[in-house]
This record gives structure tokens, C-alpha cells and sequence, in this order.
């Protein structure tokens, strides 16, 4: 969403808040949180990788829609890693994300250790009238952390901790308190950066001429020159804090920004990543000949480019729930979530894990005891066949105005797979007038419905063209 | 091998209430006009019925559970009553009950009786499907609805045939037209005034393709019928309906799961018509069948019923709409009492009021929408989407 599109509602209120109206901030879609937006971006990073062997999984956020119930371990399920995972959830501060990729590196470093994936995702809402509303963007990132085929090695840290009280909240909150934003500038970021940062050059005898790359974790666009001048860096050595294109996307800044640095890198280069938040943690990697491997990632290079314009205010107010919306009996109708059956059917809600009939090969979803191949009918003869990571094609769909949505029509179809099986799922990401029978869709996990009144958001697959 | 249904049963008195949005009018009050009407058609008493079949699907509604709430109601004294329940086949799965226990020698006089109050729910259009589908269907399933459902075999239906949405809109466009023209001559249908293509094809959509003329209409009604032995049937009446097949078919779950179904026609009508074809002895379809009501819940159902009773080729369906085949003057008159389009559809009775259709037409007594001489009417009513889907077929003539 082009930040003017908040200005023109919103600057009438408070007109300081044009010196942030400037450039795009990524704007999740009203089936997106920081659950799902992390699935995304660890489909991206393990795409073609087996799930055998992981070892964890930790994820690092502000904004997590559960308080109570594991976040990090809804994206272990969907990814389908095995339940022999340790999971966590990094929350609290924004330098959450870099914690948790050290975390990371502890524990999956350790000798028979499994690869850790660390996931940072973040969807932060600004109160509106704020600058807030201007500046925070959605996104995540995604970094699989092991021992082998290493594409970046994870050379050394250093890390401090104060407490800095720029922005604060409470549980129960939605919007967060701050300082006043001078005092956050020069004494936060101005000073606690740089700390980290000649921290980490003194602990490993590094001058800031031996990066390649430095990424500076801080969201405010104007201050990362002068942070790595200060730091007697060149301007071609800092990486884009993605503030232009994205916004300050919290826990999952320093992590995306990691990823466009190694995208943008040749083996050989080293990168110092600097994060922000009560504190920060400074690392640095090395990359390797490995990355020429990986260069079919999706990544932040290949995500910004699939953007979409969001030229309403008003419907992103809806998406972020942010005013009461007459949805009519169909939307007040939710059926209650029987979490028994959520548990029993495990993987094949979760991760899209159907079943394929030993006897004849055919892919079938739900899992099935009894073979749906009329020419087959083989009893209990199946083995997991997981579909989230398939590329399917529309048999058929539609836009429903008369189904509840928060972005109508409700557009749905069925949906056939190459290899066999055919799915009933919704389609988003999409404009109904540009879908097309036998058109390529990729499955994205989504926010299915919300039963704020149960503490319930439903999760499952949802098809999005590829 | 099992020797059918054909010529067993005759059907002696029927009754329809008027269907429509019936604000003043309780589900109670339609079932007991609609069963006064067909004891005073068969010239009988109430005691002479000796078990009933009562179809309704949502039961939440109006009636509650059970088929308890249709005795209390019609103070039947003590009978075997039993509640059907199949989604909108629910009124001729009832019929079907009610025939098969006549057959079976089990009684000698059985009532079916559907009745559906649905404009108490505060919904337009039907109710959500969210808390009637299962748990584990809601976890899985799209929000649904019924013009979703079957709108995307108008979708996969234009692909496969190069039909642009235009074309396919206006060839979906003259089937509502052809029905809406029927149903002002009825004074029982619901919805009773002429519509032009561009009105239908212009209208708002409602779930793509389809648009509001393309949606029948959502109405309460009730609708009965009264069933006997062949050979007591003229004992009651000179110009009984005899039963010709009786078949129902529901899915396999293939076409939900598996892709040998190409999405563009219904599985389990044409299953259902080929048994119902061969117990009724009828080789040519086309030829043989006077006229129809077909469960053109929307109109690319009916579009593709025609091509699943094996009246239209496959793919040719479209030919016979635009020349007029299936218009009341037609050579197969669809929808002459103006279908559920037209009539309405209050689920549980839409089966028993095709049914009620054919009786009268096959009786000459359809007044202003009266076919010529028709001898052998079929109805096919479908609950369900066409991904999964029940479907009641009801074949029926006026000789033996």
C-alpha cells in the first residue's frame, strides 16, 4: 500500500505524519498473520527439502495471534516436520528475530543435532493518526540452520542487553506506547547499534571494510546512513533496510533483510547483521560457494516484485479489524472448531497431508481408508502423501457474493494435481477476472476463519496462482 | 433379479400448498393444507392412511426432529411415521419410501409429505451450510453455498465447450426466461412475472457465472402425495398416476476426490436415470418422455440435466434450449408448473410438488399450462452439489 493512501485519510489528523508518507508498506491480506505469513516464507526456504531429521523449529514475533497455545508450533504442523521437534516462540522484543536465529545456531551447531528452522514474522498494527500506521509493514523470513550444505556460515556474535523502554505493551493491548521518538533515535539506534556492532569487530578483530555486506536492523530509513558512516562503512556496503518497499516489518526485519544480503551475495562475502530491540545482537556469516545452489528461492528479490496495490483505506481497516463491520448473518455464523477432531486428523488438516493407495498410486485428500479410485477400492492400504508443496491446476471456481468474506466474492474451485487428486479449497492472492480453468496454483497456508468469541482462528490451505 | 417398481403402485390424491416467502403462514399450516387437499382429491378419510413418510431438511428450523412433529400436527392416531431426510431430494426420497412399503405388501394406503418453512430463518437465500455439513467438513470444505457449488460447473461447463460467458450466460438466460413464462400461468408458483434475456443476463451476480435469475426461488410450501396398490387404485379414482420407476443414486465421493470427472454434468443423475430407464422400460428417452420437472435449483443445472437424462447429446444442450425443445409447446415441456426457478423451492416438498406436476398434467387438469396428451412425466430432484450429490429420479404415466 503506497503510504499516501493513509496520509489522504489520516493527515487531516496529524500532518507530522507526512515526513513518513512516503513509499509502500506491505500490507498482509485478511487471511494472512504472523502464523501464516511464517509458513510462507519457510515453504519458500525448504521448498524441495525433506522434513526427515529436523531438528526444531523457533519463531520470532511481536504480534502473534496466540498468547496461550504455541505459534511456532502451528508452523512446525503445517510444514509437516515430524512431532520429534523442539518448538518456541521468540516474543517480547523486536530483536526476537536475530535471538532466535542464535538460538538456532546453539542448538542445531551441537554434535547429532537436526537443522533448526527459524522463522521471524511480524504484522504489527499502527493506531491510527499514528506515524505508526505509515511505517509498519508485514512480512517474514525464513533461514534453515544446520551443519550441512551451508550456504552462509554463522562465524561469530556479540550481543547486549538494556532496558531501553522505547516502545512498550501490555498483554492485553493492542497499540503500543512510545518515548519520544529524538530521545529512541540518538540514545536507541544512535548508540545501542554501534555498540553491538564495535562489540562484535573487538571480539573478533573485524574492521568494518571486511563486510561485504552490513545489514543495519533498524527501521528508520534516514538513520542508516548515518549509522554506518559512523561505523566507518561505505554506502555500497549497507544493506536496503526495505523501509522504501516494505516498512518496518519488527522481528522479521534483520532476518529479510539477511536474506536479500545473501541473495545479493558471491561466495566469499561476509555479512554483519545488526538487530534492534531492548538491546541488539550483532552477527556475522560468511557465504559460501553452497549459495549458487539456492539461487531458486523465491526470497525477498522475488517476493517484492508480486505485489499488488492496496488503494483502499477503508478495506484496510477491515483486514486489520481495525472498525466494526456489519457482516451480515452469514458472518456472524461460525461453526464451533471441535479441537478433538483438529488433533485426531493432525497432519491432514495442518500440513494438507492426504493419503496414496499403495495398490493402484492414486494421490487422494482427505486421507482415505478406502481407496476413491472407483476402479481400485483397496482397503486400508495408504501412505502419506502430502499436497502443500504440489502445484495443482484449476479444474474449475467461482466468486461467491452470497458466502461470507471479508475480501467478496469468496472465490473457491476445485483443483487437480498432476501426479492425482483433486482438492475442494479457496483460491486468494487473486483477482477472480484473471482466473482461468487449467491455470497453475501453488497452495499457500491461510487463515481460514477467526471465532474471536472461542479464542479459535482456523488454519488450512488455501490454492493461489502460481 | 428384481423385478422393479413398474406399474406396483398408483398414486390417488395429491396436494400443493401455494409456495412462496409465506410470512403468515407456520410450517404446521402448510402441511395441513396441502394434506386436506389430497384426502379431499382422493375422496378420502384420514384413517384410511396407514404409514407416512415426512421429508424436510432443515429440521432446526420450523419442525425440530423427527417425523413426531407431522402426526402431532395432522393428529394422525398412532402411526408408523418416519422422518426423510436427503438433502433437497429429501421429498421424492420420502415418495419413494412411501411406494416401496405399498410394494412390499407392509400396508396398502402410505402418505409422503414434504414440507419446508425456510423464510423463518432470517437468511436470504438458504441457510449457511457451515453447521449441517459436519466438523471436519467445515475445517476443510470453502465456505460454500449452493450457487457456489454449482456455479462452478457452469465454469468448468463453458470451458471445455469454448462458450464465452457471454454465450454461456445467454444460453443459461433463456432457460430462466422459458421458466419464469411457465410460472405465470400457475397460480400456485411463487414467483409469477415474465423476464427478458438481458433482464437475466444483466442481473446482479451472485455467485460467477451465475446471476439472480439464475437462482430459483427460496419459498416455504408443502406438498403431499397419497399412494396405493394398483389393482385398489380405481376403487378411490378413474384417473389414478401410475408409478413407473423409482430410482436414487448418491455420489461415490469420486468426483470430490478423484479426476475422471470432468465436472461438467452430474454423476449421479446419470446413473440414476440409466436404472430408472431400463425399470420403466424406456429405450428412447427423447422420444418417450412427454415432459419433465428437473431440479433446476439453478439454471445451469437444468442445462445439464437435459444432457445427463440422455434427452439432449452430450455438449448439445445448448441446440435444444434455443430451439425451443424444452418450452411448454415444445416437444419435452421442462418446467411446465415454472420449476423450482419459478414455483420456489421449500427443500423437503420440491420432490412431492414435480410430482404434483406430472399427476395433474397426466390428469389434463394444469388449466392454462396443460400439455398435449402427455402419457409419460419424469422428475428428477438432486440434493447436494454437483461435487457430491443425491438424486431422485420419479417416473411416472397414466396407463398401464
Amino acid at each position: 500500500m503506497n503510504r499516501k493512501v493513509i496520509f489522504e485519510q489520516m493527515g487531516w489528523f496529524n500532518p507530522a505524519t507526512a515526513a513518513v508518507a512516503r513509499g509502500e508498506k506491505a500490507v498482509a491480506n485478511y487471511d494472512e498473520d504472523t502464523v501464516t505469513m511464517a509458513v510462507a516464507a519457510a515453504m519458500d526456504c525448504l521448498d524441495g527439502l525433506s522434513r526427515d531429521g529436523a531438528g526444531g523449529l523457533y519463531l520470532a514475533s511481536t504480534s502473534l495471534p496466540f498468547a496461550q497455545r504455541q505459534n511456532a508450533v502451528i508452523v512446525s504442523e503445517a510444514l509437516d516436520f515430524p512431532a520429534g521437534v523442539r518448538t518456541a516462540d521468540f516474543t517480547g522484543t523486536l530483536k526476537g528475530g536475530t535471538t532466535a536465529l542464535l538460538a538456532a545456531l546453539d542448538a542445531a551447531g551441537a554434535e547429532g543435532s537436526g537443522p533448526f528452522l527459524v522463522a521471524a514474522s511480524e504484522s504489527r498494527v499502527g493506531k491510527p493518526g499514528s506515524s505508526q500506521e505509515h511505517t509498519f509493514g508485514d512480512g517474514a523470513a525464513a533461514l534453515l540452520v544446520g551443519r550441512e550444505n551451508v550456504i552462509a556460515e554463522f562465524k561469530g556474535s556479540f550481543s547486549v542487553s538494556h532496558d531501553f523502554v522505547d516502545y512498550r505493551r501490555l498483554n492485553e493491548e493492542r497499540f503500543e506506547h512510545g518515548w519520544e521518538e529524538r530521545w529512541i533515535r540518538e540514545e536507541g539506534y544512535g548508540k545501542i547499534i554501534p555498540e553491538a556492532a564495535l562489540g562484535l569487530a573487538k571480539k573478533y578483530r573485524l574492521k568494518p571494510g571486511d563486510f561485504a555486506r552490513i545489514v543495519i536492523g533498524c527501521p528508520v530509513a534516514a538513520l542508516v546512513a548515518g549509522l554506518g558512516k559512523g561505523m566507518g562503512a561505505r554506502p555500497e556496503q549497507i544493506q536496503d533496510n526495505l523501509a522504501a518497499s516494505a516498512g518496518d516489518t519488527g522481528t522479521a526485519l534483520p532476518l529479510m533483510m539477511l536474506v536479500a544480503a545473501i541473495e545479493q551475495s558471491k561466495p566469499g562475502d561476509k555479512i554483519l547483521v545488526l538487530s534492534y530491540g531492548n538491546g541488539s545482537d550483532a552477527l556475522y556469516f560468511e557465504v559460501t560457494p553452497e549459495i549458487e545452489k539456492r539461487r531458486d528461492r523465491k526470497g525477498i528479490s522475488g517476493h517484492l516484485p508480486l505485489r499488488a496495490d492496496f488503494t483502499s483505506y477503508g478495506k484496510y481497516l477491515v483486514f486489520r479489524d481495525l472498525i466494526p463491520l456489519e457482516v451480515g448473518i452469514r458472518g456472524e455464523e461460525i461453526a464451533p472448531m471441535a479441537m478433538s477432531v483438529l488433533y485426531r486428523e493432525g497432519k491432514s488438516i495442518s500440513a494438507l497431508v492426504g493419503s496414496r493407495c499403495r495398490t493402484c498410486g492414486t494421490p487422494q485428500y482427505p486421507p482415505q481408508k478406502v481407496c476413491v479410485n472407483p476402479a481400485c477400492g483397496a482397503v486400508d492400504d495408504m501412505e502419506p502423501y502430502r499436497f502443500s508443496d504440489k502445484i495443482g491446476k484449476l479444474a474449475s471456481y467461482t466468486g461467491d457474493n452470497l458466502a461470507f468474506s471479508l475480501d467478496p466474492p469468496a472465490v473457491y474451485g476445485l483443483v487437480d494435481f498432476k501426479e492425482g487428486g483433486r482438492l475442494f479449497l479457496d483460491i486468494t492472492d487473486c483477482q477472480l477476472e484473471k482466473l482461468k480453468v487449467g491455470m497453475p496454483v501453488r497452495m499457500t497456508f491461510r487463515r481460514k476463519y477467526a471465532d474471536v468469541r472461542r479464542a479459535i482462528f482456523g488454519y488450512y490451505w488455501k490454492a493461489t496462482p502460481a | 433379479m428384481a423385478k422393479g417398481i413398474k406399474n406396483e403402485v398408483a398414486i390417488i390424491g395429491m396436494g400443493c400448498t401455494r409456495f412462496g416467502e409465506l410470512w403468515n403462514k407456520s410450517g404446521a399450516d402448510l402441511i395441513i393444507e396441502a394434506f386436506q387437499e389430497a384426502l379431499a382429491d382422493a375422496n378420502m378419510d384420514k384413517k384410511a392412511i396407514e404409514a407416512v413418510w415426512f421429508s424436510n431438511c432443515f429440521e432446526e428450523i420450523n419442525f425440530g426432529k423427527s417425523g413426531i412433529p407431522l402426526p402431532r400436527t395432522l393428529k394422525l392416531p398412532f402411526l408408523p411415521v418416519t422422518r426423510i431426510e436427503n438433502f433437497c431430494a429429501s421429498g421424492s426420497d420420502g415418495f419413494r419410501n412411501a411406494c416401496y412399503a405399498v410394494a412390499s405388501g407392509a400396508c396398502d394406503i402410505a402418505l409422503a409429505i414434504g414440507a419446508e418453512k425456510l423464510k423463518d430463518t432470517g437468511y436470504g437465500g438458504l441457510p449457511d451450510f457451515g453447521t449441517v455439513m459436519g466438523s471436519e467438513n467445515r475445517m476443510l470444505f470453502p465456505n460454500v453455498t449452493a450457487p457456489g457449488g454449482f456455479a462452478m460447473t457452469a465454469t468448468a461447463y463453458f470451458a471445455k465447450y469454448g462458450l464465452s460467458a457471454e454465450e454461456g450466460k445467454r444460453v443459461l438466460s433463456r432457460i430462466s426466461v422459458k421458466s419464469h413464462h411457465n410460472g405465470t400461468l400457475n397460480p400456485k408458483a411463487h414467483l409469477r412475472r415474465e423476464i427478458t434475456i438481458e433482464q437475466a443476463m444483466k442481473a446482479p451476480i451472485v455467485a460467477w457465472p451465475l446471476g439472480l435469475f439464475d437462482c430459483c426461488g427460496v419459498s416455504d410450501g408443502a406438498a403431499c402425495a397419497i399412494i396405493c396398490r394398483t389393482d385398489m387404485a380405481k376403487q378411490f379414482r378413474k384417473d389414478p398416476v401410475y408409478v413407473k420407476a423409482l430410482q436414487i443414486a448418491a455420489t461415490s465421493g469420486e468426483e470430490l476426490g478423484y479426476q475422471d470427472w470432468d465436472i461438467t454434468h452430474i454423476k449421479t443423475t446419470r446413473q440414476a436415470a440409466e436404472r430408472a430407464y431400463k425399470e420403466a422400460g424406456i429405450t428412447k428417452p427423447r422420444e418417450e418422455i412427454s415432459m419433465m420437472e428437473v431440479h433446476d435449483c439453478f439454471s445451469i443445472t437444468e442445462f445439464v440435466t437435459y444432457e445427463d437424462l440422455m434427452i439432449s447429446p452430450e455438449g448439445k444442450a445448448r441446440e435444444d434450449v434455443e430451439s425451443g425443445f424444452f418450452d411448454l409447446d415444445g416437444r419435452i415441456p421442462c418446467q411446465p408448473d415454472g420449476g423450482l426457478k419459478c414455483f420456489g423451492h421449500p427443500i423437503g416438498a420440491s420432490g412431492l410438488r414435480m410430482i404434483y406436476e406430472m399427476y395433474k398434467q397426466l390428469q389434463g387438469k394444469a388449466d392454462k399450462r396443460q400439455i398435449n396428451n402427455p402419457r409419460i412425466g419424469l422428475t428428477h430432484n438432486l440434493g447436494g452439489f454437483p461435487s457430491m450429490s443425491v438424486v431422485s429420479l420419479v417416473i411416472v404415466g397414466n396407463t398401464l
